[in-house]
């Protein structure tokens, strides 16, 4: 077990480093959510207008969208690295080391998940420049990020299962942008839930993202909602266990096939 | 137990039914170079999965270093270097930094484990470029690298797949200096495996020939040759003729064996190439088969190869990659 632990911080160390190795990628993923938060900020803004939206701010109500947003967007691409490490042979060269085999996936889960608390912290300090209130204070800010956190790494885990299932650039590339956006539209991100379609509505329910963001605007709110705070990160806890679970199988699934 | 790496009717069917080991038996002393020899394709690299303990065998049993590589896999793990075909290698990352990641999975800390990464540095040659980053090493340092990185925590088996497939002949002849180097550290058993016929003969003290999933011969270079009488020859052909055209004019030569008739080209044994070779050319000549060219040469492994296997090394090579 000691080793698993060790391990896993050796192969994040590793991640880590190597992302901060490129700072094309630091940048753009910064300068994103920026774009994002600025861009809808200023083209949705008379949204709260409309009756029943139920915020008297678009930016109070988009920024949590986005924190969400920018974690999932990360942790979907999260495979592609994988499937990098197993053309060039470096998962191989772990199997047949004592290196402990979890380590190969929790490793990149946990750089994802530090990534994604830098990230957060990130844009809840330009949301507040931009003119974003919190009236959930800190307690809030950290359910937000708990939540976000959660939900990337269960796509994650989602999303290397599914480069060690398709081993392809192109079939993760394909995934992706048909999963990822249209999560993220059937989703309040943007849009308050009153007013989506009736069936959105409905398929919002079930949706992972849309959680995320009503546990974190929850939390956010003034007077916060705990127990719906709480239901949802439990929600997310779960989806995370089970696609880490889906994750190792995949990895099963990997092993026998070389 | 005498002997490092010992494996007996290992057999291995991937999905799609693909067979790719057919019952594989061999044997590598402790200390010693054994080679495993044959085109692409052949079954070497899954041979060395199985006892690597990357994929498990369907049937037979295989110990490495003494350990049973289905049983004890994580005994085997801590005994074995193991450098893939693929390089393993992050690119991100210098070199030192690749050492010193593979060092810490096996639980090497603090100044043994700084000091192992510069000595191998060293050793390898690549102190200089220890902190530049991978991607910007030449093929032949990659693969020099790639060895260090296996023989980080001291194993007393090194696996060596393909060491040399797609260096240039200068980075070959490198890498071939290095292994002949390791065979000499006290102890040290290596396993490699490749499909260049001198590198077998050069290095390997013992090899075992595999074609299709078995082990078709085994023995030393020079027990496997030996047991060739006579010189080889071989015959180009400019056009392609009718296989009966050119059995009936080798059948009216004296002293020819082993005679194996090809698209383009014919193979046969003689005890004296100096002798055959007038006559073979009359012979063809006769029939009205148009000769390009003739060569004859001492036993090499191609023809232990061509013996055992039944087609010759290039042509099974040539044929595994157009089935890809």
């Amino acid at each position: 077990m000691s080793s698993a632990i060790t391990d896993t911080w050796f192969m994040t160390q590793r991640h880590f480093r190597n992302l901060i190795r490129q700072p094309v990628w630091i940048l753009i993923s910064l300068v994103q959510p920026i774009v994002w938060l600025l861009l809808y900020g200023a083209l949705f803004r008379k949204i709260v207008e409309i009756p029943g939206f139920g915020s008297g701010s678009y930016i109070d109500f988009l920024t949590p969208g986005i924190v969400v947003m920018t974690c999932l967007f990360s942790a979907g691409w999260s495979g592609m690295g994988l499937i990098d490490d197993i053309d060039r042979g470096v998962v191989d060269r772990f199997l047949v080391s004592p290196a402990s085999r979890g380590s190969l996936i929790s490793g990149r889960l946990l750089q994802g998940a530090v990534v994604g608390v830098i990230q957060s912290a990130i844009i809840i300090v330009l949301g507040l420049i931009i003119g974003a209130d919190y009236p959930g204070g800190i307690a809030g800010i950290v359910a937000l990020t708990i939540c976000a956190v959660l939900l990337g790494t269960g796509i994650g885990a989602l999303s290397n299962a599914i480069a060690l299932l398709s081993r392809k650039e192109e079939t993760m590339i394909a995934v992706s942008n048909f999963v990822l956006l249209p999560l993220v539209f059937l989703s309040s991100v943007f849009m308050a839930q009153a007013l989506m379609p009736g069936w959105m509505q409905g398929v919002a329910k079930y949706n992972p993202v849309n959680w995320a963001v009503q546990a974190g605007r929850a939390g956010l709110a003034a007077g916060p909602d705990w127990s719906l705070v709480f239901t949802r990160m439990g929600w997310l806890a779960l989806f995370t266990v089970i696609c880490t679970w889906l994750a190792t199988r995949a990895f099963r699934v990997y092993q026998r096939s070389i | 137990m005498d002997n490092a790496i010992e494996a007996r009717g290992l057999e291995k069917t991937y999905r799609g039914d693909v067979k790719a080991l057919k019952g594989v038996s061999l044997a590598a002393a402790e200390g010693t170079v054994f080679g495993l020899l044959g085109p692409n394709g052949a079954g070497k690299s899954t041979t060395v999965k199985i006892l690597t303990t990357l994929s498990r065998p369907d049937a037979g049993e295989a110990y490495v270093a003494g350990y049973d590589v289905v049983r004890q896999p994580g005994k085997v793990r801590l005994a074995i270097g193991a450098v893939a075909q693929k390089s393993g290698l992050d690119p991100q990352m210098t070199g030192r930094e690749n050492l010193v990641l593979q060092g810490r999975v096996y639980g090497m800390r603090g100044a043994a484990l700084r000091s192992r990464a510069q000595e191998l540095l060293e050793r390898f040659g690549l102190e200089e470029a220890g902190d530049r980053t991978v991607r910007t090493y030449s093929g032949g340092m990659q693969r020099k690298l790639d060895v260090a990185v296996g023989l980080m925590h001291r194993p007393q088996v090194l696996f060596l797949d393909e060491p040399t497939t797609g260096l240039d002949p200068e980075a070959r002849v490198d890498m071939w200096h290095e292994i002949g180097r390791l065979a000499g550290d006290e102890g040290l058993t290596i396993l490699m495996t490749t499909h260049y016929l001198e590198e077998a003969d050069g290095l390997a003290q013992r090899l075992a020939i595999v074609d299709q999933g078995i082990v078709v011969a085994e023995g030393t270079p020079d027990e496997l040759k030996g047991e060739l009488r006579g010189d080889a020859i071989a015959v180009e052909l400019e056009d392609q003729p009718l296989d009966g055209e050119v059995r009936r004019a080798l059948d009216r030569v004296p002293d020819l064996y082993d005679i194996a008739v090809e698209p383009r080209a014919l193979r046969a044994r003689t005890d004296s190439g100096a002798r055959a070779v007038p006559a073979v050319l009359a012979a063809l000549e006769a029939e009205g088969v148009k000769v390009a060219s003739v060569t004859v040469s001492r036993p090499s492994l191609d023809d232990v190869y061509l013996r055992y296997a039944g087609r010759a090394f290039s042509e099974a090579d040539a044929e595994e990659k157009k089935k890809r």
